[in-house]
């Protein structure tokens, strides 16, 4: 599938009320050319599994700051899972330590960008996961 | 059968979204889906709901849902939102407005960018719609972009079209330029909580008083014809006039009006369906489908038989005022006359 267009879910999980990162991810993905779900604040990890399913996105783009990530991102990817959402990936935006990088990626997030990360970088970033998620097409017509 | 239709048909909420992006992106892939599922269709009431930017149709296509919902009925929801014209992009944000109805699995929420459609509609609204009315929901509410001078597609497509107001949004000059009048099986002051309201309502009411739209049916028209309607269906006595409702959606605060809209929604398909409008005015949809997807093959059909370079070579020639536009086409038509011969 060449040129189609990638859908990503941009969503904010937890509590914490600064969404400004992610309106700026959102709008600079909208200018790249995706077609960008934006969800807003307070999403708990069922509403994000459920937007995933509904609207069919290629990647979960998760923006947290509150520390809370490595609460949040396996209880949404376990909520993901059960809804058959396995092969989605999730990318992360945020405030991560350096030392939860690598738990976070076992828990298979297969990107994490801190603040000043290069929106360009971002899009490249997505724009390789889905192709190389296009190419292995095993779930392709699962109903 | 497929797996994606049959999965739709069983239920499937994940085939249910992965048919949809198919119909945005590989129409030809799902030409056999589309026809196994058409069998399924027409059960659905499609619901559309256009308006000005602002004047809170999220959230009252929210408030809609829940209030559907009560009666047990199951919703499905295509939220259109618009492509950025300079990247191809778009932000999908209705879901913001709709988070009432998370973990609800008797509602399905997909958003959709216009994709290049001018009409506030997108190019798949039409197959998506279908697929949902194939999947079995009871009512379809299609959210428009909300453009406001160019939703005409809404009509074609819906079986009842909602146009909806806020007090603050011009005046009533506006409201004829719109068009919105000849749009609107039902108009909705939305926000009517809100300081001007009464005069939003006021003055939507003296346009209703002051003429009749046009008939409904005559807005169907295609490319300025108007379509054949039976006098019959449009004497006086059978003449639907959009009723005004004044409705509260509202994130913090209870909804208000909403029952008197779903009401009002319910009259006017009682009304189709004992006046027996309801059949033709499918028959005009139908026609002006065809018409459409006649238009988009034959166009893509004629240009497969164009060498590459003509379009470029005619464009310069215009651009060079050797030759006018019409000009340009005789000669495009004039080319497959030739071929057609040979």
């Amino acid at each position: 599938m060449t040129g189609r267009k990638i859908r990503i879910l941009i969503a904010k999980p937890g509590l914490d009320g600064h969404d400004r990162g992610a309106k700026v991810i959102a709008r600079a993905l909208r200018d790249t050319g995706f077609e960008v779900v934006y969800t807003g604040l307070r999403q708990t990890p069922q509403m994000i599994a459920e937007a995933a399913l509904q609207e069919d996105v290629d990647v979960v783009g998760l923006s947290i700051l509150s520390g809370a990530h490595m609460t949040l991102v396996p209880v949404i990817r376990e909520a993901m899972n059960a809804s058959e959402l396995e092969d989605v990936p999730i990318i992360i935006g945020g405030i991560i330590p350096d030392d939860d990088r690598p738990k976070l990626e076992a828990f298979g997030v297969r990107g994490i960008f801190g603040p000043g990360t290069d929106t360009e970088a971002i899009a490249t970033h997505i724009r390789a996961l889905v192709s190389s998620q296009d190419e292995s097409p095993n779930l392709e017509g699962t109903a | 059968m497929t797996d994606l239709a049959e999965g739709v048909l069983n239920g499937s909420r994940r085939a249910l979204a992965r048919l949809l992006t198919k119909v945005e992106n590989e129409r030809a892939a799902v030409q056999a889906d589309l026809a196994t599922l058409f069998k399924q269709t027409g059960n659905a009431w499609i619901i559309g709901i256009t308006g000005a930017p602002g004047t809170g149709k999220s959230t009252l296509v929210n408030a809609m849902a829940k209030a559907y919902r009560q009666q047990n009925k199951t919703v499905a929801i295509l939220a259109i939102d618009p492509t950025s014209p300079f990247s191809g992009g778009a932000i999908l944000g209705d879901r913001i407005r709709m988070r009432d109805l998370s973990g609800d699995t008797g509602v399905f929420i997909r958003s959709m960018a216009t994709r290049g459609s001018l009409g506030g509609l997108s190019r798949s609204a039409r197959d998506a719609i279908r697929v949902m009315d194939a999947a079995g929901f009871d009512v379809v509410l299609v959210e428009t972009v909300g453009a406001g001078q160019s939703e005409i597609d809404i009509v074609r497509t819906a079986q009842t079209t909602l146009v909806v107001e806020a007090p603050g949004l011009g005046d009533d000059v506006q409201a004829i330029k719109a068009g919105i009048l000849e749009i609107a099986d039902i108009l909705v002051v939305n926000k009517a909580d809100r300081p001007g309201s009464t005069n939003t309502l006021r003055a939507l009411k003296t346009m209703l008083d002051l003429g009749h739209p046009a008939s409904r049916m005559q807005m169907m028209a295609h490319h300025g014809d108007f379509l054949h309607v039976e006098h019959s269906t449009t004497t006086h006595e059978n003449f639907w006039l959009p009723p005004v409702v004044q409705t509260v959606a509202s994130a913090e605060m209870a909804d208000s009006g909403v029952p008197e809209l779903l009401e009002a929604i319910n009259t006017h398909r009682e009304y189709l369906e004992t006046a027996h409008i309801s059949t033709q005015l499918e028959q005009q949809r139908i026609q002006i489908e065809l018409y459409d997807l006649l238009q988009s093959a034959l166009m893509h059909q004629f240009l497969e038989t164009l060498p590459e370079t003509m379009i470029r070579d005619l464009v310069e020639q215009v651009q060079q005022r050797e030759i006018d536009p019409h000009q340009a086409v005789r000669q495009l038509l004039r080319r497959t006359e030739n071929v057609t011969e040979v």
